[in-house]
């Protein structure tokens, strides 16, 4: 008995003074201290780490999986392995295949899981314990947004990847978060002129709209701009997030009156109400002397696969598309191909552009400052990424740049060619205002 | 001597007061010490806790409690918005209107016992996501999520005159900013008082007449004793507390999503409690700490990061465990969760805390008795349930 | 009146759907006494033994496509379409009526591997310890499938020629806009024959009078001498089977993908309960309840009136029935209470 009770009074001890000694030494370089260095997560060795923040479970894994493919590519081809992919297609670059500012990239990955709480928890703990310098990736607005917040408090860049939301860079824009991606107001701009090409001004617009952020704001970018040309919206009807079976609220297009029916919805959601759409013939509907159409404005190669033959001649709008025939484009999808035996998502593409558009302007800044880097994005123009002359607005944070709209391919010529592209609107269709969507950068933070 | 020791709750307090202090140390080793996880595993700990006081003491099954999480959440973001950035209003705002919320829901749901309890619950909680993801976006700022932007009113910060600039201010505690170790901190305070608040209760005529209610309510009833009031009490408690530890996400993290009251949200605190060991006091802070360093640690682990870990190993048998340890981190790292559940539940009932606690019968004599008895507090549980 | 007509037939049509499920459920608690979470996940395995069905029948011959120049890809042309031509592609297109066929010795096989292997050391235990064990088994499955098939939904459609609408509307002389999809239609009966065969053989067959016998009184009619444990297995691998078929059946109109067992057990949860604890009969009035509530809330005029609802209205009527009927619907006293 005493025996025991020695022991445990003196291991207790013992303890107690092991973690005085502990805290003492051990907390302070954890600690997240600015006045150390110059800025968060100041790279000091031989590599500097950039976190990659993707949903790997959930409704977007395999976006997400796929963005980590060309995030890999992407950390590859900075440190001159492989063939260096749109490296040699990227003008102005100052890219020189040696890693960044001579340092060799490293990277961390995280799992967003498609939830605000976790990815915002993965991306603190990279920049918390990995010490990443930037965070890059997400397939959600929600998420995307959740995350600049976070960076721009830690004083870090953010690289938004998939995120089609106006809120991006509208009225949640961050001075520390750049979106590459395009949004629901540039997909209303392209899409409307071939809508009017296609299907007439005399036409009746029936939307089913994902009751949630981001199907609003594609709701009421399409209603804007069909509207413009003489459109009338008959109704615009919200869906719950993730409802499954649509049939209840597509039996009421049936009789409605409506000739269009827009599908605001991603993801699961498109290729369960596309799937269901057709099954009620709608496809094969005559209303008001006219064949009754479909229109999907967010388009994704990986959810094109999962409609099936539903797909094929319905229109819609996407940020890239791996069978473009520019330099930059060959370049990435014969890297890509090569490395993995199929061609790139949209949400690759962006990923991958990305991460060498950051490089790039931590080469032209001289530095990982973020406050350099913003400074060296900010109104950069570039070309040879795939979408022709790019620019990333100072104002807002959004690239510029052409948007494609595109059909699902009737004579698919292979498994990965399911859409085809029907116009590549210019950007100064696409253009707007950068005080149009409100919002505010704020400042530098570091 | 050393049983008598422990029955003082002085010094289990002590004892675990150096423990959650330490963390940062003793988590180091294992990666764990970061101050987001850490946080987390103080404020989720506190959930926990919470949610222990009703399923652990009276097995009700809420199946709903992460709506008072986020309505916690929701309160203290509004209370930064409108208010000021002090976390004390908020937090006192955040655990009132969770508590008020846990007082409607749990008088309604009380009313049925069982799996009807819980699919009441359930329904409260679904409710409550549906709605914040759509309708009440205006309230809730729907997907995104509520946070700060630059226009904020905040008033009380206005009339103490504490400067506007354009870059928006961080939470703080008279000054403390709440992020990094400080955050850390702050959660683990209270931790420490929840934590000792459920001992209390658990050690308290008031937490053995919760225990009867789970071992027999027909028979007190019968005794002419009114469970309601008990129960919904509990309720109430566990309640303020998830709201308490949504306010405090919220404090070291000012945002709020809808996605925080969803029903597996609500599912994971269940989660944390039985594999830990529901019924007992440091269980479900177990639980917390397994399920969340899974979530941040094991999701993260790539084939390089593990080639890492085995670069001890000869470079065939390198590769070798990389491959075969590789389908069960990184985006596999569910998997791994869902072995774990059936493993620890086929084999240890009573969670990890049974397992602890069947250790020290194999080894222990009587100062290894001792500390059982403080962690496997309800040492009728396996009797207790059906 | 279409309209009205049009949320029936879907309210009928999703409430087949959770009818089906449900009545797999109530089968293993009701004679087992087991909360199976896994449940959603033998659904989702019977939705992917269609898929695998379709695969195995696409099985492939890789060709260069010639038309991707960037780099090597392959097209892929299905060996049956290379053997028989017309109709081989025609064996593809019926896949999913085969894996009917296909999935009810497999699930009727894992259903009893389940029972056997974990089920059955569990039936002494609190449900507590049931739930998480057949969630973690749920998990495990789940992250499975999608280690094989990804994450994302894979289409199986329908056959050809019941992949359009029926104009219901024509049939019984009404409005020719009431059209109504044949697979729909067929999935509304296919689970009435279903529901209807799993009553007649617990009413019918010796075998089901035991096991209904065994749901009422277990203790009793194991002193008779009769083993009920092994007609409890089978009874497992019965629920897995509904389970199977449901999802099987269910795949032309949802692409199924990993997930889908799981958003539909939450549901399908509230539904037993609104229907009763272990009453069979509840679980089926639950189900087609539920669903045609749910569609009519859809609605665009209920839904100016009350916003939201849509999204609600399930949980609204559970809370609602369970105050009003304590034991849901049909539900007996003493089930699942303490």
């Amino acid at each position: 008995m005493s025996d025991d009770n020695k022991f445990s009074t003196l291991s207790r001890r013992g303890f107690l003074k092991a973690s005085a000694a502990g805290a003492a030494a051990g907390a302070a370089p954890m600690f997240f201290v600015k006045g150390a260095n110059a800025y968060v997560n100041e790279p000091k060795g031989g590599s500097v780490t950039l976190g990659f923040n993707v949903p790997q479970t959930g409704a977007y894994a395999d976006e997400g999986a796929d963005e980590l493919r060309a995030y890999k590519l992407a950390v590859k081809h900075l440190n001159g392995e492989g063939d260096g992919g749109m490296l040699n297609t990227m003008k102005p670059s100052s890219l020189k295949g040696n890693g960044v500012l001579g340092k060799k990239v490293a990277y961390v990955t995280g799992d967003t899981q498609t939830k605000s709480d976790a990815a915002r928890a993965s991306a603190k703990r990279m920049i918390e314990k990995d010490g990443a310098l930037m965070i890059t990736g997400g397939s959600s607005s929600g998420v995307a947004i959740a995350v600049q917040g976070l960076c721009q408090e830690a004083g870090v860049i953010f690289m938004a990847g998939l995120t089609h939301s106006n809120d991006t860079t509208g009225k949640d824009r961050r001075k520390h978060g750049f979106c590459h991606f395009f949004n629901t107001e540039m997909s209303g701009a392209a899409l409307a002129p071939i809508l009017e090409k296609e299907f007439g001004k005399d036409r009746t617009a029936y939307h089913l709209t994902a009751d949630y952020t981001w199907g609003w704001s594609q709701e009421g970018s399409i209603k804007k701009y069909t509207e413009a040309l003489g459109w009338k919206t008959k109704a615009a009807v919200r869906t719950p997030l993730g409802a499954g079976d649509f049939s209840q609220y597509i039996t009421p297009v049936l009789n409605s009156g409506a000739d269009v029916l827009v599908l605001n919805h991603y993801g699961k959601d498109m290729v369960n109400s596309l799937t269901q759409a057709v099954q009620f013939g709608l496809r094969d509907k005559q209303v008001n002397g006219k064949d009754f159409q479909i229109v999907v404005p967010l388009f994704s190669r990986l959810m094109a696969q999962g409609a099936g033959e539903n797909i094929k001649g319905i229109y819609g709008s996407t940020n890239w598309n791996w069978s473009l025939s520019d330099e930059g484009s060959k370049a990435f999808v014969k890297s890509f191909g090569a490395e993995y035996g199929f061609p790139p998502s949209q949400a690759a593409h962006t990923c991958y552009v990305q991460t060498l558009l950051y490089a790039n302007a931590c080469e032209l800044a001289g530095t990982f400052n973020p406050c350099g880097v913003i400074e060296a994005l900010e109104g950069f123009n570039f070309d040879g990424m795939g979408n022709g002359p790019t620019e990333y607005r100072a104002g807002d944070h959004q690239c510029f740049k052409d948007v494609l709209v595109v059909r699902g391919n009737q004579n698919p010529t292979s498994q990965f060619d399911l859409l085809e592209v029907v116009e590549v609107t210019p950007r100064s269709k696409v253009e707007y205002s950068d005080t149009m969507l409100g919002g505010q950068l704020g400042s530098c933070n570091a | 001597m050393m049983k008598g020791l422990f029955k003082s709750n002085m010094a289990i307090m002590i004892v675990f007061t150096a423990v959650v202090l330490t963390a940062p140390i003793w988590l180091a080793p294992i990666g764990a010490s970061y101050p987001d996880l850490l946080q987390k595993f103080a404020i989720f700990g506190v959930f926990a806790i919470g949610f222990n006081i009703l399923f652990g003491l009276t097995g009700y099954l809420s199946f709903g409690h992460a709506a008072f999480l986020g309505i916690g959440s929701y309160t203290a973001v509004w209370s930064f918005k409108l208010l000021s950035m002090n976390v004390l209003p908020a937090i006192i705002f955040a655990v009132i209107v969770a508590g008020v919320f846990s007082l409607i829901i749990g008088f309604i749901s009380l009313r049925r016992s069982g799996i009807y309890f819980s699919i009441l619950t359930l329904a409260f909680a679904q409710m409550s996501y549906s709605l914040a993801y759509s309708v009440l976006t205006p309230i809730t700022n729907g997907e995104t999520g509520l946070q700060l932007t630059l226009k904020d009113p905040r008033v009380i910060d206005g009339m103490v005159g504490i400067p506007v600039t354009d870059s928006l201010p961080s939470t703080n505690f008279f000054g403390i900013a709440m992020s990094g170790y400080e955050g850390f901190y702050f959660c683990a305070v209270f931790l420490i008082i929840a934590f000792y608040v459920s001992l209390k209760i658990f050690r308290s005529p008031y937490g053995m007449k919760l225990r009867a209610i789970k071992s027999n309510q027909t028979r007190m009833k019968y005794t002419g004793f009114n469970t309601r009031p008990y129960l919904l009490s509990a309720f109430v408690i566990s309640g303020m507390f998830a709201g308490l530890a949504g306010s405090l996400m919220a404090v070291t993290d000012p945002l709020a999503g809808a996605e925080r009251m969803q029903w597996t949200a609500s599912g994971e605190v269940v989660l944390m409690t039985i594999l830990g060991g529901m019924g007992t006091l440091i269980g479900p802070l177990l639980g917390v700490g397994i399920i969340k360093y899974f979530e941040n640690i094991f999701s993260a682990l790539n084939d390089a990061a593990l080639h890492e870990i085995y670069n001890f190993l000869p470079l065939g048998l390198e590769n070798v465990m990389v491959a075969v340890s590789s389908p069960f981190v990184g985006d596999g790292w569910h998997l791994t969760l869902g072995a774990l559940f059936m493993i620890v539940v086929i084999f240890l009932p009573g969670g990890i805390m049974e397992g602890f606690s069947k250790l020290s019968r194999v080894f222990g004599k009587s100062g290894h008795e001792a500390t059982e008895d403080v962690v496997s507090e309800s040492s009728s549980k396996t009797e207790g349930e059906k | 009146m279409d309209e009205i007509l049009l949320q029936v037939l879907n309210g009928l049509d999703k409430g087949g759907a959770y009818a089906l499920i449900a009545l797999g459920l109530t089968l293993t608690f009701g004679t087992l006494g087991v909360v199976n979470f896994a449940h959603g996940a033998l659904f989702m395995l019977g939705a992917f033994c269609a898929v695998s069905v379709q695969q195995v029948l696409t099985i492939s011959e890789r060709v260069k496509d010639e038309s991707i120049t960037f780099f090597d890809a392959y097209k892929e042309v299905p060996y049956l379409e290379i053997w028989w031509g017309d109709f081989g592609s025609m064996i593809i297109d019926y896949s999913v009526p085969i894996s009917i066929f296909v999935s009810i010795p497999i699930m009727l096989l894992i259903g009893v591997a389940i029972e056997r292997g974990l089920i059955k050391h569990f039936y002494k235990r609190t449900h507590a310890e049931q739930i998480l064990v057949t969630f973690g088994l749920a998990i495990v499955i789940q992250e499975i499938v999608k280690g094989f098939f990804g994450a994302n939904p894979i289409p199986t459609p329908a056959p050809d020629i019941v992949s359009g609408s029926a104009p219901v509307g024509m049939w019984l002389g009404l409005s020719e806009n009431l059209v109504y999809p044949y697979w729909r239609l067929i999935y509304l009966m296919f689970a009435g024959v279903i529901i209807f065969g799993v009553f007649a053989f617990l009413r019918f067959t010796t075998f089901g009078m035991v096991v209904r016998a065994g749901m009422a009184d277990r203790e009793t009619v194991g002193l008779l001498g009769i083993n009920v444990q092994r007609r409890f297995t089978i009874v497992f691998g019965l629920a897995a089977v509904v389970a199977g078929l449901a999802g099987v059946m269910y795949t032309p109109i949802l692409p199924p993908d990993y997930h889908i067992g799981m958003d539909f057990l939450v549901l399908s949860f509230v539904v037993v309960v609104v229907g009763g604890m272990g009453s069979l009969e509840g679980a089926v009035l639950a189900g087609f309840l539920l669903g045609i509530l749910q569609s009519f809330a859809s609605m665009n005029e209920v839904k100016q009136i009350i916003p939201g609802i849509d999204q609600i209205i399930i949980y609204l009527v559970a809370v609602i029935v369970l105050l009003v009927r304590p034991r849901g619907l049909l539900g007996r006293e003493g089930v699942m209470e303490d």
